[in-house]
């Protein structure tokens, strides 16, 4: 039995100090024992006998003199065996659903180990999304690693529980799973999503972790470090490909905020502290494929851009560590349009390793470069239309902004239900841009406008003199 | 060795007591795990102490060893297609020592020491020989024959002994009589990172660094030996930019220092490049190149240290005597952990939470590119280019790293994210970018191609500002108020950026332009632009010049394969055959509508 120590000097917020006689290790796990409650901590700082502790349950109750502390050894660990598939945990890995907790073959430090470079193999696999703004433009790709960047009262939730749904890889089938971690969302948030799971037959296949609005804001801390333990298991141990929804971000860097700030550390940007990126990083970059391992992660987290700021550190630091970014448009949205993807200021970086002749199809390249110029084109028009009116347009300006108009009503928009293949994503693409002269089409190649354009305007003709 | 006890552990910052005789940034190992640090201050037998490797379940009490010498590289034959983290362990071995994670507290040889290299000296016994003389060569990879240097520390000596074999890096390769004794020379040297390496002169630089990347090489060129920075916000497509200079730089070594960035874009150049083919040698780049990969979620303090790591290589192969590019992928995230650390410190901070020393710092490391001659008595001319990536928060060029760095690099590369937006790539902004070489490349480029490309260049360059001016006219009073030679000037700028600036990195003909071919290019646009203002000027209209089928040709112009530039002299042709059968007035119509015009006056 290890000592406990009722030798707590200071308290301040989530952080209370407390001086040991042992030699006690960075990072280790601490038990609180607060009258009949039992809570958690972890070391933050151990400086000679004196250790800071970070309290996941706040510090409501500690006595100086009585609260016992008692250091166990090790760092934050998860216990792992397949049979989590299909269970709840709450955000520091305990059973929540009624069952009795997993019996565990293994346990993983949850802080995992950084991929070495070497050893990973490079994202290359179409995922199909059965939505066009994604697959078609912004195409994901398996081991990815693709945020959502949102704001409040935007459908983030749909999209990703769509995506969930409906992702499938073309071109073979593998053993797949969802892992969910909720960071500080609301009950009613955290239940749409694991009702989605049912529905679709896909709850027996995931793993669900809650830190719900209520539950402890530094446990959030832990949260998507339990989620992404899981889903390494999962992925690099059993050989899964597994889908991992983190959401919302936010919240988890409100609660590092919220510690650091206690910590009383210089602060970067907004507040935030100046290691967020690498703290993030080593969340996100656990994201991947590794060479000679059948099981890959890829990683939807979603956040909400506050004032829908995409310059605000969080999404921006998002932005520099994750593959690219799904952003959503207020403006689409109140215009009905679903998904309300904003396509132009959406990216995905491994889009061109996912597409071409034997992975989606050969013209999918310039098709897609094709539609962002006209789109593009099409945006700068209906800016002008609102300095000057639709009467100062030339015929060229006026039918970009047709187009663009044509674009986000018949490729953009989709039904929550509407699972569209790649062919038909495409072939809707065609059908806009064979709205257009030839001439214009610099950004696709001859052989693909013979191939494309040109046969579909021969058929048409046909169908015409037919 | 020196051995003390650990007293504090915060993160990367582990703080050691009674370490006695330690020096500044003498190298540690920390705990029972034997975690690499580095001493970065030191309070009478206190060191505080950056630990290169995670620190958790670190104890106080545990012991710090001292190997009382600074952090170092190890240089020799094998660096070429390597890939290291950020304090040079060669990633591919300890992926097979210890598994597809990082492991802590690792060890593995730096370079291959059981290899033999077949040694050829180039001088003999009884020569004499300075620092930097060249006394053998092998043949590291297909591209790169490394050059055996006398070490900087031997100032002069007489060769008694010099002999070819096949010999691994720690056999004997020669003996050198010094004033101080006999020498034993091998094939290996250490050379600490944060000291940069001698050389016997330097030089302004003054040759064309050529990229294949036609928005640089043409309008904002790199000089060999100078430096150069791409700021932009996320997604405007730095790392593509680094990537491809990486892979199309006319240099002899590229280091590429993944500093900080994502593991999957080491990954795509370590798959990448071994099947990519050089244009200028045709062998696979990867026999060129060595990777530093410290990603972002590998320790910080050794991201902090990458780019040291990666520039000593850097000069280690300037000093045999080659062109070398470092591309550093980003400048931001090495600020970012210097940031970090100096917070642990709890120094007080300058801009942004930055330390006050980060524009010294900076300027210390560009300040390690330049054209030099090396040591030794060869005078052997070499250079170091480097090109920082810097990614600003938000894009926002105020932030301190980005203006910490405009002091000091010389060409500087605005990404916007507005270009890229509207899948404009490379997304270099021309009207913001600048690149202070110009003047001197000029030179360098009318010695080879004559006046016009730079006549050209000036050209275009007006009427990319001129259509910048124009386009606010036209969103406030419409395109109907421009003049016939207006409207033309926009035609030929939207020609300039879209069948010239705007470059498909992922295109086989279109990745790479060779100098010839880019100002082929530019001649033809500008021709047209030429001819057709001649046109305007007799009286065509301007619609019907607009309506030419042939500018849809100029736009295909850009993937005329390389080994078929002479297609530009047919297209320069046809573009004025195309302009010249255009309906010009007929003369009495022209004395009918002046005729109207001297009535109307009257």
């Amino acid at each position: 039995m290890r000592k406990a120590y009722r030798t707590a000097t200071d308290i301040e917020g989530p952080l209370v100090f407390v001086e040991v006689t042992e030699a006690v290790g960075y990072q280790e796990m601490v038990e609180i024992q607060v009258n009949s409650e039992m809570r958690h901590g972890q070391v933050l700082e151990v400086n000679g006998p004196r250790v800071l502790i970070q309290l996941f349950e706040g510090g409501a109750g500690v006595h100086l003199g009585q609260t016992r502390f008692r250091f166990v050894g090790h760092g934050m660990t998860l216990g792992l065996a397949p049979d989590i598939l299909g269970r709840v945990f709450d955000g520091q890995g305990n059973p929540v659903d009624d069952g009795p907790a997993p019996i565990a073959t293994l346990h993983r430090d949850i802080n995992g180990a950084p991929i070495n470079p070497y050893a990973r193999d490079y994202p290359n696999e179409f995922i199909q999304t059965g939505i066009s703004a994604i697959d078609g433009l912004n195409t994901l790709v398996r081991g990815q690693k693709l945020p959502i960047f949102s704001g409040a009262g935007l459908p983030h939730n749909e999209i990703a529980a769509q995506i969930a749904r409906q992702a499938k890889v073309l071109t073979q089938e593998g053993d797949f799973a969802v892992v969910f971690g909720a960071l500080g969302i609301m009950f009613e948030e955290a239940q749409f999503f694991i009702n989605s799971f049912r529905d679709s037959g896909a709850l027996e296949r995931s793993v669900v972790f809650l830190n719900l609005a209520n539950d402890p804001a530094i446990e959030r801390l832990a949260t998507p470090r339990m989620a992404l333990t899981a889903a390494e298991y999962l992925a690099f141990d059993l050989g899964m490909h597994v889908l991992v929804i983190l959401t919302d971000m936010t919240n988890y860097c409100e609660a590092l905020r919220e510690v650091s700030a206690a910590r009383k550390e210089v602060p970067g940007r907004r507040g935030y502290p100046g290691y967020l990126y690498t703290d993030l990083s080593a969340i996100y970059e656990r994201a991947g494929r590794i060479q000679g391992r059948k099981g890959s992660i890829t990683m939807f987290p979603i956040l909400t851009m506050p004032e829908d700021d995409k310059t605000h550190p969080i999404p921006d630091l998002t932005g520099y560590i994750t593959e690219g970014q799904i952003i959503l448009s207020r403006p689409l949205h109140k215009k009905s349009l679903y998904p309300p993807v904003d396509v132009q200021a959406s990216l995905s970086r491994l889009r061109d390793e996912g597409i071409g002749e034997g992975k989606t199809r050969d013209d999918h390249a310039d098709l897609s470069n094709q539609l962002f110029t006209a789109y593009a084109r099409g945006l700068e028009a209906r800016e002008m239309t609102v300095v000057l009116g639709e009467s100062a347009l030339s015929d060229e300006d006026l039918m970009y902004l047709r187009f663009a108009d044509a674009f986000e009503r018949e490729f953009i928009h989709q039904g929550s239900d509407a699972d569209r293949s790649i062919e038909q994503t495409l072939d809707i693409g065609w059908s806009l841009i064979r709205q257009m002269p030839r001439a214009l089409l610099k950004r696709i190649r001859v052989e693909y406008l013979e191939k494309y354009y040109d046969v579909a305007a021969k058929d048409e003709l046909q169908m015409a003199n037919g | 060795m020196n051995v003390g006890t650990i007293a504090k552990i915060s993160g990367p910052l582990v703080v050691a007591d009674k370490l006695p005789d330690a020096c500044m940034n003498d190298v540690v190992q920390v705990g029972e795990k034997q975690l690499i640090g580095e001493i970065i201050e030191l309070h009478g037998d206190r060191a505080y102490i950056q630990v290169y490797e995670e620190t958790a379940g670190v104890r106080p009490g545990e012991p710090v060893l001292s190997r009382g010498e600074p952090l170092s590289v190890v240089l020799g034959p094998g660096l070429i297609g390597s890939i290291y983290d950020g304090i040079q362990r060669p990633l591919n071995i300890l992926q097979k020592r210890y598994g597809d994670f990082i492991a802590r507290g690792t060890t593995a040889p730096r370079i291959d020491h059981k290899r033999k290299w077949d040694f050829q000296p180039i001088r003999q016994a009884g020569d004499t020989v300075k620092a930097g003389d060249v006394i053998g060569t092998v043949e590291e990879s297909a591209l790169i024959t490394h050059r055996i240097m006398l070490p900087p520390r031997i100032k002069q000596g007489v060769i008694v002994q010099i002999e070819e074999g096949s010999m691994t890096v720690d056999d004997t390769v020669a003996l050198v009589r010094t004033d101080a004794g006999l020498e034993e020379i091998t094939m290996i040297q250490e050379w600490p990172v944060r000291k940069p390496r001698p050389y016997r002169r330097r030089e302004e630089p003054s040759a064309l660094l050529t990229t294949g990347q036609r928005v640089i090489d043409t309008f904002f060129p790199l000089a060999r030996g100078g430096t150069a920075c791409v700021p932009g916000p996320f997604g405007s497509g730095k790392t593509v930019v680094q990537h491809q200079i990486a892979k199309w730089a006319d240099a002899q070594v590229i280091i590429f220092i993944g500093c900080g960035e994502r593991g999957n874009e080491m990954t795509n150049v370590l798959q990448e490049f071994p099947e990519l083919i050089d244009p200028h040698s045709g062998k696979p780049l990867m026999e060129r190149t060595i990777l530093i990969a410290n990603t972002s979620n590998m320790p910080v303090a050794a991201r902090e240290a990458s780019i040291y790591t990666g520039i000593t290589l850097a000069e280690y192969y300037r000093d045999m005597g080659y062109h070398v590019a470092v591309m550093a992928d980003s400048t931001s995230r090495w600020a970012e952990a210097l940031r970090e650390m100096g917070g642990r410190l709890e120094e007080m901070p300058g801009e942004e939470g930055y330390p006050a020393y980060l524009g010294t710092r900076m300027a210390e490391f560009y300040a390690r590119a330049g054209q030099v001659y090396c040591l030794g008595s060869e005078n052997r001319e070499a250079s170091i280019s480097i090109i920082g990536a810097v990614s600003p928060p938000g894009g926002d060029l105020a932030d301190p790293v980005v203006q910490a760095t405009l002091r000091v690099v010389k060409v500087f590369w605005s990404l916007d994210a507005r270009l890229a937006y509207e899948r404009h790539f490379p997304a270099i902004d021309w009207l913001a970018s600048y690149s202070l070489y110009d003047t001197t490349l000029d030179a360098y480029i009318r010695k080879q191609f004559g006046e016009e490309p730079i006549a050209d260049r000036m050209l275009a360059m007006r009427l990319l500002e001129e259509e910048n001016e124009l386009k606010e006219i036209v969103r406030l009073v419409g395109l109907e108020s421009l003049s016939p030679q207006q409207r033309l000037t926009m035609r030929t700028a939207q020609s300039i950026r879209e069948d010239f600036l705007h470059q498909n990195a992922f295109h086989k003909e279109d990745t790479f332009t060779s100098l010839r071919k880019q100002y082929a290019l530019l001649r033809l646009i500008i021709h047209m632009h030429e001819v057709a203002g001649k046109a305007l000027e007799d009286g065509v209209a301007i619609q019907d010049v607009l309506d030419l089928p042939v500018w849809e040709n100029i736009a295909r112009a850009k993937y005329i394969p390389e080994a078929e530039l002479e297609s530009y002299d047919a297209l320069v042709l046809e573009v004025s055959e195309a302009i010249a059968p255009l309906k010009r007035p007929s003369k009495s119509e022209e004395t009918e509508a002046s005729a109207v015009m001297e009535a109307s006056e009257a």
